[in-house]
């Protein structure tokens, strides 16, 4: 069976020199959520932005079948549906609807049904539909990443991938979004550096150190492995 | 954050904010046109156009008072002119052109406050503006909202260690500091115009912001454009005749 994400010699290096990705290997198989971890700094979010093609780096990337080529970058952004840590770098439409639908709207869908979809959207992130006509940034921290995570599950895409999406959240909120995506059907791929929601979520995790992954296996494994606390679940 | 007022305005939901955009923008060329064109009466004009406007503010909701002061921003610039045509010894002239440049200015808040900018310019694209420079004038837009948060995230920084900018007044070397934090706002917020893009593209963006809004020509814009047009047009002969 062909893996979701096949990634094999990853290099990156940034314009002022900077090596971020030494030798990426990595594959993903259909269904499963993997944990992205690592200091800062080692290359996890460099690695992620290869995925639909917002880096390119030299290597080998291929989702779903399809190389990471200028001539697949419509086919994969529509297959890789990516939340950026700052929600607020992510929800730039006017209304929440707006920005729900941006996505479908690009591919050309028709606005009745584009907005339709993002309703269905906004209700499966858990967001009322009073909340489709208001200003994103009149948002709490929680909904601004419900509504982040809205907008790319109207594309319905087959990857999730979470660059910290706990980041701004207040614990509860991180429990009630660790609930939430476990319950996703998408492979997904987290980059965060909470233990607690890495396990809550994912089975695997991957840990990056220097631009190259230098362990693979279970959360817990990992965890210690490295001497990462794993953080008790988040308090009320 | 605080964000900028006309958008507030513009969001609201009245008959006038659900108008197709070409109707306000047709009424608008069409009031401006009567006006730049009037040659008689014209402080009496512009009082009487200024007032029907007003009248268009308390329609649409839009506080009367706040748009009439922000109108006022085109008068330092108008006045100018004025000052040189009075000084040139025609008054009248100079008077005519502060009052055209204010009600102008009126009419196009009016337009701008109940109408969101990119459903403006979805308008003025099915009218054959050219996309390009629509295009521009959107991402000018979202920016201006990205560097109004990064200056104010900046200025609550510094407001949290007791910098503020009465104390920049006056001394160089603050000022020479309030210089480099200006040049980090505009590091900061190309940074954060780069993420925002990357965002863009992350959700299939190709170049053209699409919106969720359909523009209807129905007969009840058709009736706005009628009448909005009509009676300018109507005030300006009247005038003009007495």
């Amino acid at each position: 069976m062909t893996p979701l994400i096949e990634v094999r010699g990853l290099h990156y290096r940034y314009d002022d020199g900077t090596t971020a990705l030494a030798g990426v290997d990595f594959q993903l198989e259909s269904g499963e959520s993997v944990a992205l971890m690592g200091p800062n700094g080692s290359g996890k979010t460099t690695f992620v932005l290869h995925l639909n093609g917002l880096l390119m780096g030299e290597g080998k990337v291929v989702i779903c079948g399809l190389q990471v080529q200028k001539k697949h970058l419509g086919m994969i952004r529509r297959k890789v549906g990516m939340v950026f840590q700052n929600s607020d770098d992510q929800l730039f439409m006017p209304t929440v609807l707006e920005d729900v639908a941006f996505g479908l709207r690009n591919i050309g869908m028709e606005p009745e049904a584009a907005a339709a979809r993002a309703l269905v959207a906004l209700e499966a992130a858990g967001m009322p539909p009073a909340a489709a006509g208001r200003a994103p940034y009149h948002l709490s921290a929680g909904e601004k990443k419900r509504v982040a995570i809205a907008g790319v599950l109207a594309m319905d895409p087959e990857i999730l991938v979470l660059d910290e999406p706990t980041t701004f959240l207040d614990p509860p909120a991180q429990r009630s979004l660790a609930g939430w995506l476990s319950q996703l059907p998408q492979a997904k791929l987290i980059v965060t550096h909470n233990i607690w929601f890495a396990a809550a979520i994912c089975k695997r995790a991957v840990f990056f150190r220097e631009g190259r992954i230098v362990a693979d296996g279970p959360v817990p494994e990992i965890a210690d492995r490295f001497g990462w606390d794993f953080a008790a679940q988040p308090a009320n | 954050m605080h964000h900028v007022v006309l958008d507030r305005w513009s969001r609201g939901s009245t008959a006038v904010h659900r108008l197709d955009p070409r109707a306000k923008i047709v009424s608008l060329l069409l009031l401006l046109i009567a006006l730049a064109t009037a040659k008689h009466s014209v402080p009496l004009l512009a009082f009487e156009l200024a007032l029907l406007l007003a009248a268009g503010f308390c329609w649409a909701r839009v506080p009367v008072v706040g748009a009439l002061a922000r109108a006022a921003l085109v008068l330092p610039f108008a006045a100018t002119f004025a000052g040189i045509a009075w000084l040139a010894g025609d008054p009248a002239r100079g008077l005519s052109l502060a009052v055209k440049s204010y009600v102008s200015a009126l009419a196009v808040l009016f337009v701008v406050s109940t109408t969101p900018l990119p459903t403006l310019l979805r308008g003025l694209e099915a009218m054959g503006a050219p996309r390009f420079l629509l295009e521009v004038a959107q991402f000018l837009y979202r920016y201006l909202f990205l560097i109004s948060e990064e200056a104010q995230l900046m200025r609550a920084a510094a407001a949290a260690r007791n910098a503020s900018l009465e104390a920049w007044r006056g001394n160089r070397e603050r000022f020479r500091a309030a210089g480099g934090a200006l040049a980090v706002l505009f590091v900061r917020s190309y940074e954060r115009a780069a993420m925002i893009h990357r965002a863009m593209l992350a959700r299939s963006f190709e170049g053209r912001i699409p919106t969720l809004s359909i523009n209807r020509f129905t007969t009840r814009d058709i009736v706005f454009v009628v009448l909005s047009s009509a009676i300018p047009w109507a005030l300006r002969f009247v005038t003009a005749a007495s």
